[in-house]
């Protein structure tokens, strides 16, 4: 499945995530870019916004955090302090952490479309008068690496970045930071710890980024996909932007399939597409012999969506009628043959593995919440021990846990808890897992520093 | 050993890009390890020095991340992915072929110094599952018949 501009019988045929991408999968030059519309928005706002404007325009838009939690936009750039009180320098940074299993979106982004990222990151600086921006990869986004670096020199060349963008006497300059690893890096407040080459524990909010945040001065930290929404809405407006979807959330967004599907991938949709038509037309359904039990929606700390519900639209606040969240909006599948009990096990592996260690119910309870699991697996289970993972659930929750990693972690083990009562019982009963795709085989080397 | 004038022109040159020295601490580490594969002791006091930051202070730093080495590692760095996505389309299956092929388990290095083989999470690439990587470049979906083929191309 690749980007498929244009499919008929949507709102508007407009799809601006995607619209610069070449066919031959190659990054967009500034030259591609331009030619499909790029920095149109930037240009609009440089001749004739001044930058509260374009807040307005991204609030009125509608337009939430694609990183996951959702959160307005415009909201937060709102809090930014402006004017000549305001302290400098002020820092606009980009999520490309992306490392929660099961999110592959921005890799998807990032390698085909890095000027649209760019544009963002510019409007953002203009609106909020920052001075400059950070771009936060993971590491092994090797190609996006590239990628960005060249965009950077092209976008430096042409006038784009720099003292002076476009002779407009607005200074912004971009500097790409590749991470040197660890999921926690990807929790805002702990990105700007890594930025600063501090250990990434998250921070304590208050006080909040836009008042102190990178180096202590004020900081907007989005998402890749939220910055790359901004320049279509600058460029044509609020509503354009709510006209694209298909619920009244506004706008397309990048979903994806994994799993055992005919044409596993990327494609830009209107936001409110059934996840059930993502599934079996974009995705061109479940390959034979496979039958579909359940959805893990938007990455691991997203809870399972059964079979039965993927009638759904995918949106913000649809996926709550199905007990889960939207999350990064990349769908990784469960089938029949694969045991939804090591499933969970892999998931819970890899959160006990990543929490940085700051508070003692994630650090402790996480690995050991891991092994219970893994008993149970492995048929060494007993009766109860679902009830002793329930409460560990309603433990976990955020008011007793320094960040959202912990409190994520307990997302998918309580939707397999709920939707897979008779898998778990069955474990325990039978002493073991009769799916064909069972155990974890997770290395026993976790957790290591090399 | 002390820092190479090659390694000084590097990290002079990305110094820029953060406020002070010290901020600059991962980035420095990353351009040293890309260099000598590794970071020794002697690395971390040379970096230390070129920083003017404690070597206890980077090893904080450095214990963090996962792929800062602080062991000697091989000349090719192997990673296959296992979260759930490739776990649940046949992780097991390719991190046995990588082992057979290249003799050794997970964590270790081959005897010839090629190849050392990690475990890694999610690499983004859950949609071309099970999916690995061989230093900078991305394989998948990857085969166990396809194995053997691709570590062949590393020298
Ligand atoms: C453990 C953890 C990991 C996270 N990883 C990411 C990530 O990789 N990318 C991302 O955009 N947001 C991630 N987030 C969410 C960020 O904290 C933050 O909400 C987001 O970057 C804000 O951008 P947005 O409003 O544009 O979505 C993570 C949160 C937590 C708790
Ligand atoms: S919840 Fe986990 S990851 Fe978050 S601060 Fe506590 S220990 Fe660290
Ligand atoms: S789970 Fe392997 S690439 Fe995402």
């Amino acid at each position: 499945m690749t980007s498929r501009p244009g499919l008929p019988g949507y709102p508007a045929d407009d799809r601006p995530l995607t619209r610069a991408m070449r066919a031959d999968g190659l990054p967009a030059t500034i030259d591609d870019y331009i030619a499909a519309g790029g920095y149109e928005g930037l240009r609009r706002a440089l001749e004739g916004l001044r930058p509260p404007e374009v807040t307005t325009m991204v609030t009125e838009s509608g337009l939430r955090g694609r990183g996951g939690a959702g959160y307005s936009t415009g909201r937060k750039w709102s809090t930014m302090p402006l004017g000549a009180d305001a302290p400098h320098p002020k820092y606009i940074v980009c999520n490309g952490d992306e490392m929660e299993p099961g999110s592959f979106k921005d890799r998807f982004l990032l390698e085909r479309n890095p000027h649209l990222l760019l544009e963002g990151m510019l409007l953002a600086g203009f609106a909020t008068e920052s001075d400059e921006g950070y771009i936060f990869l993971r590491q092994q986004y090797d190609t996006a690496v590239v990628a960005i670096e060249h965009a950077i020199a092209e976008a430096r060349e042409r006038g784009y970045l720099g003292k002076d963008v476009l002779g407009s006497g607005f200074p912004f300059d971009i500097e790409l930071h590749v991470s040197i690893g660890r999921y926690i890096c990807g929790e805002a407040s702990a990105m700007l710890n890594a930025l600063e080459s501090q250990r990434a524990n998250p921070r304590a909010r208050p006080p909040h980024m836009t008042g102190a945040g990178l180096f202590s001065r004020p900081t907007v930290v989005n998402n890749v996909e939220t910055y790359m929404a901004v320049p279509g809405i600058v460029r044509h407006g609020p509503d354009w932007w709510k006209g694209l979807s298909v619920t009244d959330e506004g706008g397309t967004k990048i979903f994806g399939v994994a799993g055992r599907v005919a044409r596993p991938g990327c494609v830009e949709l209107p936001m409110g597409v059934p996840m059930r038509e993502l599934i079996e037309v974009h995705a061109g359904g479940m390959l034979s012999g496979f039958a579909l039990r359940a959805v893990s929606p938007g990455g691991a700390s997203t809870s399972f969506v059964p079979a039965a519900q993927i009638d759904v639209p995918l949106g913000f606040s649809t996926m709550d009628e199905v007990k889960s969240r939207l999350g990064t909006g990349t769908l990784v599948l469960l089938d029949d043959q694969t045991c939804p009990v090591g499933m969970t096990l892999n998931m819970m592996q890899f959160f006990a593995q990543e929490s940085c260690g700051w508070c003692t119910p994630c650090r402790e309870g996480l690995q050991w919440m891991a092994a219970l699991l893994e008993d149970i697996e492995y048929g060494r289970g007993e009766p109860g021990d679902t009830g002793v993972l329930a409460e560990g659930v309603w433990f976990m929750d955020s008011d007793k846990c320094f960040c959202d990693l912990a409190p994520g972690a307990m997302q998918p083990l309580e939707s397999a808890l709920r939707l897979f009562p008779d898998d778990f019982a069955r474990h325990v009963a039978e002493g073991g897992c009769r799916y064909r795709r069972h155990g974890s085989d997770a290395p026993a080397l976790r957790g290591t520093t090399w | 050993m002390s820092l190479s004038d090659e390694e000084t022109r590097q990290l002079d040159a990305i110094l820029g890009h953060y406020p002070d020295r010290r901020a600059a601490a991962a980035t420095a580490m990353r351009i040293v390890q890309a260099r000598r594969r590794w970071l020794s002791d002697e690395a971390l006091a040379d970096l230390g020095e070129y920083l003017g930051v404690t070597v206890a202070e980077l090893d904080s730093i450095a214990t963090f991340g996962n792929m800062v080495f602080r062991k000697p590692v091989g000349r090719h760095i192997v990673l296959v992915c296992d979260s759930f996505a490739c776990w649940s389309l046949g992780y097991a299956e390719l991190r046995a072929a990588v082992e057979a092929e290249l003799g050794v388990g997970m964590g270790q290095t081959t005897e010839d110094g090629r190849f050392t083989l990690l475990p890694i999470v999610c690499l983004g690439a859950c949609d071309r599952g099970p999916a690995m990587m061989v230093d900078d470049e991305l394989h998948g979906p990857v085969a166990p018949a396809d194995v053997a083929g691709i570590l062949g191309g590393y020298a």
